[in-house]
């Protein structure tokens, strides 16, 4: 599949989960524009799925370690056939299997519970290192956000990466430069983050992660070392008042915000 | 019955896991071993030397410990994550519930030095609250075994049991009290001595303190029952009511806090299906003082003697009330 045709099943999928956000009142809807670009290209395009079998030990994993966004990733899901289209608007209803953060064990292509953040990247190093051990070929990618980054734990996976040598692992930090209470820089500014990442033995790219000719080519670079893709993203991306504004982390538009937002996205459909 | 004699041998029950760790792996590639730095204090230098490259070592990082352990299951290996009980289960709390019992991933997670085993350490190093912080999450199977014998059973049973485990070892010695050949099943006691005054109950490092009080007790003319409950979740229902309705008091020990235990986990059935006098023995909430296991269980009333003593209160009380 081509950018363009990439382009347009993230506006599908930007469109559903802005309706899905408004339907049920709740959501993290800045972070999930932020990320739905990366996410489409790892779905339509880079990642060896089955949906239809969707443990299938050769599958690439994915991880969601930014679990906030559940919805983003349940819509990605149910466009690519993991779960039906029409279950998205039970999402945060009672005994729905799509709560506000993503269960492996309900949710068909969900690989491990995240929520609480820093345990997304720990868990892909055990993935991509089980692969190693196995000589399986499905290669393990996971998606932190930027203020997740702050998180020890992500470290203490970042050194074990390099250590093992594990080739097989790409880390995506989503970097809107936004967290839930205020900006990265000013609550605890780690970035830049490819020295960072590149002193602990990574191969770095920067990319804008919200273009699909930037996100395909990153996502598909192989190399000898792991891989962290710095993607530099707008918080509320494609939804002009949202953009880059902390209130929208998880606020929800009242009717007359919903009605610009659903016009803006469906501009390019 | 007869009652069970404690062999005079005492045994480090470390050797009883990574013998059974190093049987099992011969026969199964997919085990692993994942660990912080703690090759030695969890005896895995054999298993390293024997398949170096399935032992996972993250280095001082247990966050990526518990972690990564989750990630080799969804691999499709069958890790068993060791470490310092105090360390895996405080410092990797959050990990636990979410990439292992929530995730409902099937890794081994096997405490060791548990207790006051690094006594004089302090309570840094004691990890006596684990039984409170793991029996309360959903899907997680908590087990304390009493000597070598339950040891090498129980991990046995862990390999096959396809679900997340969490298994508390010490590394102070006790004596066997298991009969060769016993078989494991989770959530069941196992009765090691009868009688009808009082019921006993412990697990770990402290049964074998059990049986040596209530041979202190006949001596008396007392009769007491004595149950191994090396389950602390799932805690055997059947055995605790049994124990309540035919000796009227049951005494429990353990080596951890009286908080949140094994105890507690026996209280919350007694309380809800046959109410009887009880008493937990173990740390009374504080921090310990400086010491070493044996002599901080002696000094918390968990001598055989000190047993016996409160056993015979209890009793009392169970009188009183008639």
């Amino acid at each position: 599949m081509q950018p363009n045709d990439l382009d347009r099943i993230a506006r599908q999928i930007r469109l559903r989960d802005l309706q899905a956000v408004f339907e049920a009142g709740a959501g993290h809807i800045g972070g999930e524009m932020s990320a739905i670009d990366i996410l489409t290209a790892l779905y339509f395009r880079v990642l060896r799925i089955w949906p239809d079998q969707p443990k299938h030990p050769d599958r690439d994993r994915f991880v969601l370690s930014k679990g906030h966004v559940a919805l983003a990733l349940y819509v990605t899901l149910a466009k690519r056939g993991f779960i039906p289209e029409e279950e998205v608007a039970t999402f945060l209803k009672p005994h729905s299997r799509l709560n506000g953060h993503p269960n492996c064990n309900k949710v068909p292509g969900v690989e491990t519970n995240t929520g609480p953040l820093g345990h997304g990247l720990p868990v892909s190093v055990g993935m991509a290192k089980a692969a190693k051990l196995t000589g399986a070929a499905y290669r393990t990618y996971v998606l932190t956000g930027d203020g997740e980054m702050q998180e020890g734990s992500n470290w203490e996976a970042i050194a074990s990466a390099a250590q093992f040598g594990l080739d097989n692992l790409t880390l995506i930090i989503d970097h809107n430069r936004f967290q839930q209470g205020a900006s990265l820089k000013d609550t605890n500014n780690l970035a830049p983050f490819p020295p960072k990442l590149a002193a602990f033995g990574w191969d770095v790219t920067e990319i804008n992660g919200n273009a699909m000719d930037e996100i395909v080519p990153a996502l598909e670079k192989r190399g000898s070392r792991p891989h962290c893709i710095v993607a530099h993203t707008n918080k509320g991306h494609g939804i002009s008042f949202m953009q880059d504004k902390v209130d929208w982390h998880h606020k929800v538009p009242n009717a007359e915000q919903y009605k610009i937002a659903v016009a803006e996205l469906s501009e390019a459909l | 019955m007869n009652a069970v004699t404690p062999s005079p041998k005492l045994h480090d029950c470390r050797d009883a896991f990574v013998a059974v760790l190093e049987r099992l792996g011969a026969d199964n590639p997919r085990i692993v071993a994942v660990c912080n730095d703690s090759v030695g204090s969890s005896k895995l230098g054999g298993f390293k030397s024997k398949w170096p490259e399935r032992l996972v070592n993250v280095g001082i990082a247990e966050q990526a410990l518990v972690g990564v352990g989750a990630g080799l299951a969804n691999g499709g290996l069958l890790p068993f994550v060791c470490g310092a009980a105090c360390f895996l289960t405080g410092r990797s709390l959050e990990q636990i519930k979410a990439d292992i019992a929530y995730s409902n991933a099937n890794v081994k997670l096997i405490g060791i030095s548990s207790g006051m085993a690094y006594g004089e350490l302090g309570p840094t190093h004691h990890s006596i609250e684990d039984f409170a912080w793991t029996r309360v999450l959903p899907n997680l199977p908590v087990v304390a075994p009493c000597d070598s014998i339950e040891t090498a059973a129980a991990v046995e049973w862990a390999a096959t049991y396809d679900g997340p485990v969490f298994l508390r070892l010490s590394r102070v010695g006790v004596p066997d009290l298991l009969p060769a050949g016993h078989k494991f099943e989770l959530g069941k006691a196992n009765l090691l001595r009868d009688g009808d005054a009082i019921t006993l109950i412990a697990n770990g490092t402290v049964t074998h303190r059990m049986v040596k009080a209530a041979a202190i007790l006949a001596e008396q003319g007392i009769e007491a029952r004595v149950l191994n409950m090396a389950t602390v979740r799932p805690i055997d229902v059947e055995a605790v009511v049994a124990a309540a309705r035919e000796t009227g008091a049951i005494l429990t020990a353990e080596e951890h806090s009286t908080f949140g235990g094994l105890g507690s986990a026996i209280a919350e059935v007694v309380v809800a299906e046959a109410p009887v006098p009880m008493k937990i023995l173990g740390v009374p909430g504080i921090f310990a003082p400086t010491g070493s296991a044996e002599f901080l269980l002696d000094e918390f009333g968990m001598s055989p003697a000190g047993i016996a003593e409160a056993a015979i209160d209890l009793i009392a009380r169970k009188s009183s009330r008639t």
